[in-house]
């Protein structure tokens, strides 16, 4: 099949003029633009560059930015895991309404999401008065902002593991268990290990998202210096200053940071499809 | 005309290996758990707080004029991005999926880029792009065309943020149904546009549709990247997300999730269309299966 589509040749018309106007469109739009932040760092040197990304402040929101951001994609993984579980192999009702509003943090604006949680979490807030009551603290800290990127992120562990779930011979399990094995030994033995591609896709594409998230973050976080200030809030403070170099310099990195995420999951998809075929 | 080989006609149906009922039903109250507070609590409240002041205080912060302008900015900037980028969307399919070329996964790589960047970075580079301070916007400038804190802005900002979204839909969609339809419409003689118009439109249609309504949705609802470029000038450079944040930073929550309120029913409303299509899709790719 491979092979007859090598030799096929390219017959239907319009290929100068569609792939023409594509890349006139992408240079445009995306590669241009993007490559501001090249042509701003560059001319800084070394030494400016490196002072400005590893300020202790900009450090700070590194830091604060990963470590959220990880531990907000670990929880979705978990959740996601279980959420798609649920709606593959069970039945009940309010199963299909559940589904849908799976997909609810991608449609909703990020600023609703943060006002929300902001909302619900302040100290005269619904779940915010209980958990004052036992001394836990979400709003303007860390754990607020784990708990907005945990909602941005869920529907993307969901929607990776779902389809892979699906597709689960039936047959694989029957023979699990006919040769003994326990629900949770097959699961543990048999289901995770196929299903923890989709689930390393799903949370780092969690991860990816949370790293750069905004919207949702900037008002539960409170935003004090050194403590809950994440990356791209650096990078708006320094816009605000008229910091461009610095701001690019900062942006610079948290780039480099998506985009080796992001080639190190192709890389993993494709051996993992390698070992497969 | 059924065939025997779907599980449903089957003669014997297989029962499906299950959990024990217990454990279902401790992992379905877990996951309702966390549902409730990471959905349905944010939901609920939004309406228990735009309407925490009656009625008429939410008719009255949805009708204001600075809300009224707020909404008309975003009604146009959606107008303006959404055809360009579902133009983009249909053009880079045809190239991708109808033609073999070298570099067709770089290719789709960068189609994807924009959802690798942060939405702030998204509006920064615009600012360095076509800045006041930057020697093409302060040239810009000497000419009268202002583009950052005003509507040009916002709308290039949009179009990066949202830049993938139907040529994502519309790839994986094309690549399954091949080019074999409009080669044979080809060898019969059609042109061009006739094949694109009566073969490959007709076959793509949800998919587009679905597109450009997740286009639509992040357009509206877009916030990092529009928040950088607006500079935030109340009934001028003021989209729906950025009208929410001030009410909100002004402690007027009640205002603040009124508006929010009109962004909660579109984004529910696409969560609906998404189920719906997706029903239409499977009844249409059964139809393609039926015909041989």
């Amino acid at each position: 099949m491979t092979l007859f589509q090598k030799k096929r040749r390219n017959i239907l018309p319009g290929f100068g003029l569609s792939m023409g106007y594509t890349v006139f469109y992408l240079s445009a739009i995306v590669i241009v633009p993007l490559s501001m932040i090249f042509f701003n760092t560059i001319p800084m040197g070394w030494e400016p560059f490196i002072h400005a990304v590893t300020a202790p402040r900009v450090l700070a929101s590194y830091r604060l930015s990963f470590s959220t951001a990880l531990f907000a994609a670990l929880f979705d993984a978990i959740v996601g895991l279980l959420t798609a579980w649920v709606l593959v192999r069970y039945r009940f009702p309010g199963k299909q309404f559940l589904d849908a509003l799976v997909d609810l943090p991608f449609a909703l604006p990020t600023a609703v999401a943060g006002i929300c949680f902001a909302t619900l979490y302040s100290p005269v807030g619904w779940l915010g008065e209980t958990l004052a009551k036992w001394n836990i603290e979400i709003i303007n800290s860390p754990t607020g902002i784990v708990v907005a990127l945990i909602f941005i992120g869920f529907p993307f562990v969901v929607r990776t593991i779902q389809p892979v779930l699906e597709e689960v011979e039936q047959e694989i399990e029957e023979a699990a268990q006919c040769l003994g094995a326990t629900r949770w030994q097959t699961f543990r033995k048999i289901l995770l290990p196929h299903l923890f591609p989709a689930l390393l896709t799903g949370s780092t594409l969690a991860f990816a998202r949370g790293i750069g998230e905004y919207g949702s973050v900037i008002f539960i976080a409170g935003n004090l210096p050194m403590k809950t200030e994440i990356a791209p809030l650096m990078i708006m403070s320094k816009l605000d200053q008229f910091d461009y170099a610095g701001a690019s310099a900062v942006a610079l990195v948290l780039l480099l940071i998506s985009f080796s995420m992001l080639l190190l999951l192709n890389a993993v998809q494709e051996w993992q499809q390698k070992e497969y075929r | 005309m059924q065939k025997p080989q779907t599980p449903e006609s089957a003669p014997i149906v297989k029962k499906r290996i299950s959990d024990p009922l217990p454990v279902q039903i401790v992992l379905i109250g877990v996951t309702l758990l966390f549902f409730t507070g990471f959905i349905f609590l944010p939901l609920g409240l939004v309406f228990a707080q735009a309407f925490s002041k009656g009625w008429e205080y939410y008719l009255e912060s949805i009708r204001e004029p600075y809300a009224l302008e707020a909404v008309k900015l975003t009604l146009t900037t959606v107008a303006i991005v959404v055809p360009l980028n579902a133009f983009f969307g249909v053009t880079a399919a045809w190239a991708i999926t109808k033609f073999n070329f070298k570099g067709k996964a770089t290719l789709k790589t960068l189609l994807d880029l924009p959802f690798a960047v942060s939405p702030v970075i998204a509006g920064l580079i615009f600012v360095l792009l076509v800045g006041s301070r930057t020697p093409f916007g302060s040239w810009l400038g000497e000419q009268g065309i202002k583009i950052i804190f005003s509507t040009p802005g916002i709308v290039i900002a949009t179009l990066f943020v949202t830049f993938p979204f139907v040529a994502r839909e519309l790839i994986p969609l094309m690549e399954a149904q091949g080019r074999d339809e409009e080669e044979a419409a080809l060898t019969l003689g059609a042109r061009g546009w006739q094949i694109f118009g009566k073969i490959t439109l007709p076959n793509i249609r949800w998919g587009l549709l679905y597109g450009m309504i997740l286009c639509s949705a992040r357009s509206i609802g877009e916030f990092g990247a529009v928040s950088v470029v607006s500079g935030h000038i109340r009934g001028q450079t003021n989209t729906i997300p950025l009208h929410v944040e001030i009410l909100y930073s002004e402690y007027n929550f009640a205002a603040s999730f009124a508006v929010a309120s009109i962004l909660v029913f579109l984004a529910l409303l696409t969560v609906g269309v998404k189920v719906t299509l997706e029903k239409q899709f499977q009844k249409n790719s059964f139809h393609h299966q039926e015909l041989p």
